[in-house]
């Protein structure tokens, strides 16, 4: 591997590894307020639907990014609907919204398809950008990408060292005991839920506005359930989703380069390991002990009711 | 009253069906939206749609699943007196012909597949001729003399596009290499992007792209090296980087093929068309190429055309440089279509 290689395959990861990232801490911050949400892929599609028709008909990028934002986020509310106000199956209600996502995406975006529209170009950041290698590959980026270096340290603030943050696992590891210190156990699974969705839908909205400006129908092409995927691998971890994200983007780009270079290692092991090492963190944070340690979400995927308690 | 109901249902069934001109289906393996292998065609049937213009019924059904659900798709469609049906995929021959059994007035006719009988036929475009042509477009405009070919699959279709591709670049440009990489996918427009940035990276100042999204495209044009589209025209993704593409251009198939249904004289056949039925073209080139190449370019689709030169004319060597098929020969269309080895001048290989 020579210099070249490298910066390209890191500066690659990164690109790939954007919407994903995006994703994951949206679904992080979801299931940490106790709600799963397997919808990540139909709500990705519908922030890249959306954003994609708003920056075409408008021109506005940034208002696209927030009308994608605002649609997954509207998408992820039916989902908190259903699962806290119902209390419906959650994997149930999640799988609904992957194919109602997809679904309208790709009914409303037919007349999208083959047109080209405003997108996100690379801005140098001053002084960083002219660091040789690292200021090409870290500062030389789109506006989004940014965002992903900024998004991942403040939520991590937010969960660890603020008091909403405190909540907000409180509610999804004993929703009871939060419950009973006066906490709003629906608002804040409705909140987190929503915000979850939000973010999803921006990472979609990276897909069709800055990484491949362009819409076509199921333009995500799976990036939803790997994220899904990423969140176990993180361990609930905001810090750890960008280890997560950028690796599995490193992996997705590195296949090309060593087919380029004739390095004959096959495209499918290499695509698998990132999922061996997801299986091993699952067998690893299956101990009651560890899972305590790491605050893995322990009422995930459990709809909560005061009357049951008595 | 069951038996009354079921006259009745027979009735409206007859009625139905002969009331109503030619009804006409096509089911899609994928969304029309995909830009790529379905939206050509749907491209195609809009287009016979405008022929006939009301004189004959024409719907689709996209996305439909392969297997089980196909076969009842196929099953309701004949029920409800449609009188000939596309299937678009590879992936739909065996139902097409087991319902085709079931309905022998029923008129079938599936894409890329091989089988046949009485009431089915198939159908395919020589779409390496295309690839032969606008290699020589990519083997005239490479300064490097370094080509990236962004491929979907290692199937014999796919590998046979690439050696035609690379024949044609070899034709004008003899040291020219090709280097292909695996996408792995028929659709993934951020993973063929990659692809592309990775062949971009090594060095490669043109590109073509073989997998169904225009991502390529959009790769190369932010690179400022030059893109060869495939499937449709794709120019509007590379506005100034545009070459030109290799084309599918089903809708004459799709007119001609309606037009003999409708008049009661279409036969059975293997379809397997070249340039010169239309169903494969190339797309018009860009000011970016020369008049002079556009002139050989048209010279050879017309040698094509008329069968003066086929594209894998011996002789051709393989990558190791022995000789595959020797001078004086042809490849017939069973070689072509089991082809698993690359010509001299591919780098890359075909997974086994």
């Amino acid at each position: 591997m020579n210099q070249d290689m490298i910066t390209s395959t890191v500066s690659g990861a990164i690109r790939a590894g954007t919407p994903l990232l995006f994703a994951t801490i949206g679904e992080i911050l979801t299931e940490r307020s106790g709600i799963l949400n397997l919808g990540l892929e139909g709500m990705m599609l519908m922030g890249a639907f959306t954003g994609f028709a708003v920056s075409y008909n408008t021109g506005n990028l940034w208002l696209a990014v927030i009308a994608a934002m605002a649609v997954a986020g509207l998408l992820a509310t039916l989902h908190a609907f259903m699962s806290i106000t119902l209390r419906v199956n959650q994997v149930v209600s999640g799988l609904a919204i992957v194919f109602l996502g997809s679904g309208l995406s790709g009914f409303w975006g037919q007349a999208y398809v083959g047109v080209q529209s405003p997108s996100f170009v690379n801005f140098k950041i001053p002084l960083l950008g002219n660091i040789p290698i690292i200021g090409e590959i870290l500062f030389d980026r789109d506006p989004l990408v940014y965002i992903g270096y900024l998004i991942v340290p403040l939520v991590w603030l937010f969960l660890y060292k603020t008091r909403y943050g405190m909540d907000l696992r409180a509610v999804g590891e004993a929703p009871d005991a939060a419950d009973a210190r006066g906490i709003n156990v629906s608002l804040i699974r409705y909140i987190y839920t929503i915000v979850g969705g939000a973010l999803s839908g921006l990472g979609g909205a990276y897909l069709s506005l800055a990484y491949t400006p362009m819409w076509v129908e199921n333009m995500t092409a799976g990036r939803g359930w790997i994220a899904i995927v990423l969140v176990i691998f993180a361990i609930w971890d905001p810090l750890l989703a960008m280890v997560g994200a950028y690796l599995f983007g490193g992996i997705s780009v590195l296949q090309f380069g060593l087919q380029v270079a004739q390095i004959p290692i096959p495209a499918n092991i290499m695509k698998m390991f990132p999922y061996l090492f997801t299986i091993i963190v699952m067998l690893f944070t299956s101990s009651e002990r560890i899972k305590k340690r790491f605050g893995v979400p322990s009422a995930l995927g459990i709809p909560y009711s005061r009357e049951e308690k008595g | 009253m069951k038996k009354l109901f079921v006259v009745l249902v027979l009735l409206l069934v007859s009625i139905f069906t002969f009331a109503s001109s030619l009804k006409v289906a096509f089911i899609y393996v994928g969304p029309v939206g995909d830009a790529g292998w379905t939206y050509a065609h749907d491209l195609g049937r809009r287009q016979a749609e405008k022929v006939f213009d009301g004189k004959v019924k024409i719907t689709y059904i996209e996305s439909v699943p392969e297997g089980a659900e196909a076969i009842s798709v196929l099953k309701s469609l004949a029920n409800r007196g449609f009188k000939l049906i596309f299937t678009t995929s590879f992936s739909y021959m065996e139902q097409t012909a087991q319902v085709a059994k079931q309905f022998p007035n029923v008129i079938f006719e599936n894409c890329s597949g091989y089988l046949k009988s009485k009431n089915m036929g198939n159908y395919f475009g020589r779409i390496y001729q295309s690839e032969f042509l606008v290699g020589i477009v990519a083997g005239t405009m490479t300064k490097a003399g370094k080509i990236g070919y962004v491929a979907a699959y290692p199937i014999p279709e796919v590998v046979r596009g690439i050696n035609a591709f690379t024949l044609g670049v070899r034709t004008v440009n003899p040291r020219a290499t090709v280097h292909v990489v695996w996408v792995n996918s028929w659709y993934d427009p951020p993973t063929e992007k990659e692809a592309a940035l990775s062949l971009i990276n090594a060095g490669c100042d043109v590109i073509k792209s073989e997998t169904d999204s225009a991502a390529p495209l959009q790769a190369a044009e932010q690179n400022h090296v030059y893109a060869i589209g495939y499937n449709t025209d794709m120019r509007k993704f590379a506005p100034t980087h545009f070459l030109t593409s290799a084309i599918f251009n089903w809708g004459s198939f799709y007119t001609k093929t309606i037009k003999e249904v409708f008049d009661g004289t279409w036969k059975s056949e293997s379809f397997w068309g070249g340039l010169e039925t239309g169903i494969v073209d190339i797309a018009p080139m860009t000011d970016l190429v020369s008049p002079q190449t556009q002139r050989l370019v048209k010279a050879m689709k017309e040698a094509l055309e008329n069968h003066t030169f086929h594209v894998f004319d011996g002789p051709i060597y393989d990558q190791k440089g022995r000789i595959a098929i020797p001078a004086g020969r042809t490849a017939s269309d069973k070689d072509l279509l089991s082809m698993n080895w690359f010509v001299q001048g591919v780098i890359g290989s075909v997974p086994k």
